[in-house]
């Protein structure tokens, strides 16, 4: 066994020139912070530790997932099934209402609407429930690390690996359809890759909350499953019957349905599509009449509230609660 | 170093600490002494800020609830056992908590060698003995040479070879000067680290005296058994003695 006085002490990055060597005297009274820390507590370097502390933290996560199977699979997944939407939806030329819309991207669009937000949900769902399950919560917490640093860190790297996923999946699909029948535009897929990624930023934000507030893993992917059903397909079923039974107001449809992120993504993404929003009926054409170039501005701030406020509502549970 | 005044914390209405103080100044080695459920890790827990409490603790003259992260780099950590990721090689291990910890690493090589680890980086954690993970703990406590180690009854999870190897490894960071507090169910233990014992019983401090006029008061099962012939019956470094 190496003897420990032996062996040459470690040194920190960022000590003080009279705090150089960590192997000062400890016997003697505590010293300044500075000193016993090798820390400078200015707002600079506080941003710069919790910058580089997210950073490793992400980068932890998101090698994790390129690891994992989830992340193999869900891209695999996902490219197959978007190749299978695409080749469909292109043999099925026309007469579907879907004139002036890329096929292909209209094909896509439903495919996203399912996969994305399952995929999203379950992932951030997964994130801290599982370190706690597995006992590495308060390890990593006992740490020089802020809880906030810790999620948002987690976060950006499952992010950065769905969005990796989301890109390799949709370009696959892109690139074997435009070799196969040149038909597919590159911009709307572009288009289709961005909106994406901002509703799996969301969905991802959703799922993390869940996972601060379940304790075990299997409980926290199982509350996401189910606001997946209730995001995808209770809301659509909701408002249909809603509509019908109590007579909505166009304008109160209009509200309600913008308050669901999918629903804002697909609307989105058909109006980017196809300017009148016709294909969407009353609603549409509301929309239009309404807030005519400011739609798009709409959307944004529905999906931008949605990746902040489940990601600040997770962060406050998180900051309160125990993580043993 | 480490200054704990009327530290409280229940969970619920339960009171798991209740009115603990105590000052421990640099390159003291202080064992919390007591049973299952005494008090002893969730004053380690509070102590490293992942508890909400009631009171105040300070490390180098920092709070802990208010410079929580400060505090956290002045502290080495080992947990009577850890959940590390087990596809991690062991070199990966150890540059992530190093990078947390903004420490620059010469080798990781070098780390592991300090805790009787050397050549294993290559080694995924799933393949590392539990002895090994404790020595891989210690490693990733020692980064950055922090003034204060916290130990939360490391070696229960050790057979009675790894234990003894792992407290002769502790006894010798013991003599460096560093502050050390730690929980413990075991004499041995407590007898080759300690210099202070503070015994705890439903939160509280019950008892607090120097190393050497520390006779925990012997369960039952052992008293029974040295008064059948057990000579070692509170020596053995299997013994677990419980007051």
């Amino acid at each position: 066994m190496t003897a420990i006085h032996s062996a040459t002490p470690l040194r920190e990055i960022d000590v003080t020139d009279k705090d150089s060597s960590p192997a000062h005297d400890r016997s003697t009274a505590p010293a300044s912070p500075a000193a016993l820390g090798g820390m400078d507590g200015s707002a600079a370097a506080r941003a710069s530790s919790a910058f580089a502390n997210v950073r490793t933290v992400a980068g932890r996560e998101l090698r994790d997932a390129l690891r994992s199977r989830w992340f193999l699979l869900d891209t695999l997944a996902f490219l197959g099934l978007g190749l299978a939407v695409s080749f469909v939806s292109s043999a099925s030329a026309g007469g579907l209402g879907l004139a002036g819309f890329g096929r292909t991207t209209a094909g896509l669009l439903n495919l996203i609407l399912l996969v994305v937000p399952l995929m999203s949900l379950t992932a951030g769902a997964g994130t801290i429930a599982s370190e706690r399950e597995r006992g590495m919560l308060p390890y990593l917490l006992a740490q020089p690390l802020a809880r906030w640093e810790l999620l948002l860190g987690k976060y950006l790297g499952l992010l950065v690996a769905m969005i990796g996923c989301l890109a390799m999946g949709l370009g696959g699909c892109a690139a074997v359809m435009a070799w196969r029948s040149g038909t597919t535009d590159p911009w709307s897929l572009v288009h289709l890759v961005l909106l994406s990624m901002m509703l799996t930023a969301a969905m991802l934000g959703l799922g993390v909350l869940v996972s601060v507030i379940a304790r075990r893993a299997s409980v926290a992917v199982g509350v996401s499953v189910f606001l997946w059903l209730l995001l995808v397909f209770v809301t659509d079923l909701g408002l249909m019957a809603g509509t019908l039974a109590f007579k909505l107001r166009i304008e109160t449809l209009f509200v309600l349905a913008v308050a669901n992120p999918l629903q804002v993504f697909k609307l989105w993404s058909l109006s980017s599509l196809d300017a009148s929003l016709d294909v969407l009926g009353p609603a549409g054409l509301y929309a239009l009449d309404t807030l005519g170039a400011g739609l798009p501005w709409l959307f944004a701030s529905v999906l931008a509230a949605w990746v902040i406020l489940p990601l600040g509502a997770a962060l406050v549970v998180f900051s309160r609660r125990s993580p043993t | 170093m480490i200054t704990i005044e009327r530290l409280v914390k229940r969970f619920g209405r339960t009171p798991a600490v209740d009115g603990v103080s105590m000052r421990l100044p640099a390159g003291d080695s202080v064992a919390l002494w007591g049973s299952n459920g005494a008090g002893k890790s969730t004053v380690i827990r509070c102590v490293l800020g992942l508890f909400r409490y009631g009171g105040s603790i300070s490390i180098g003259g920092l709070d802990v609830r208010r410079d929580g992260k400060r505090t956290r780099r002045l502290v080495g950590y080992v947990p009577q056992e850890i959940g590390f990721y087990d596809d991690l090689r062991v070199a990966e291990a150890v540059r992530f908590f190093a990078r947390l910890k903004a420490v620059a690493l010469p080798s990781v090589d070098e780390v592991l060698a300090r805790v009787g680890l050397p050549g294993q980086e290559r080694k995924r954690i799933r393949e590392l003995s539990g002895g090994m993970k404790q020595r891989l703990a210690l490693a990733v406590a020692l980064l950055g040479d922090p003034p204060v180690l916290l130990l939360d009854e490391v070696t229960a999870s050790l057979d009675a070879f790894g234990r003894e190897e792992f407290v002769a490894l502790l006894e010798r960071l013991s003599g460096d000067g560093r502050t050390m507090l730690f929980a413990s169910h075991r004499v041995d233990e407590v007898k080759a680290l300690a210099r202070r014992v503070i015994t705890l019983e439903a939160g509280r401090i019950v008892d607090e005296q120097p190393v050497h006029d520390f006779r925990p008061a012997l369960r039952r099962e052992h008293a029974i058994a040295g008064a059948i012939g057990s000579p070692r019956a509170d020596s053995s470094p299997a013994t677990e003695v419980r007051p």
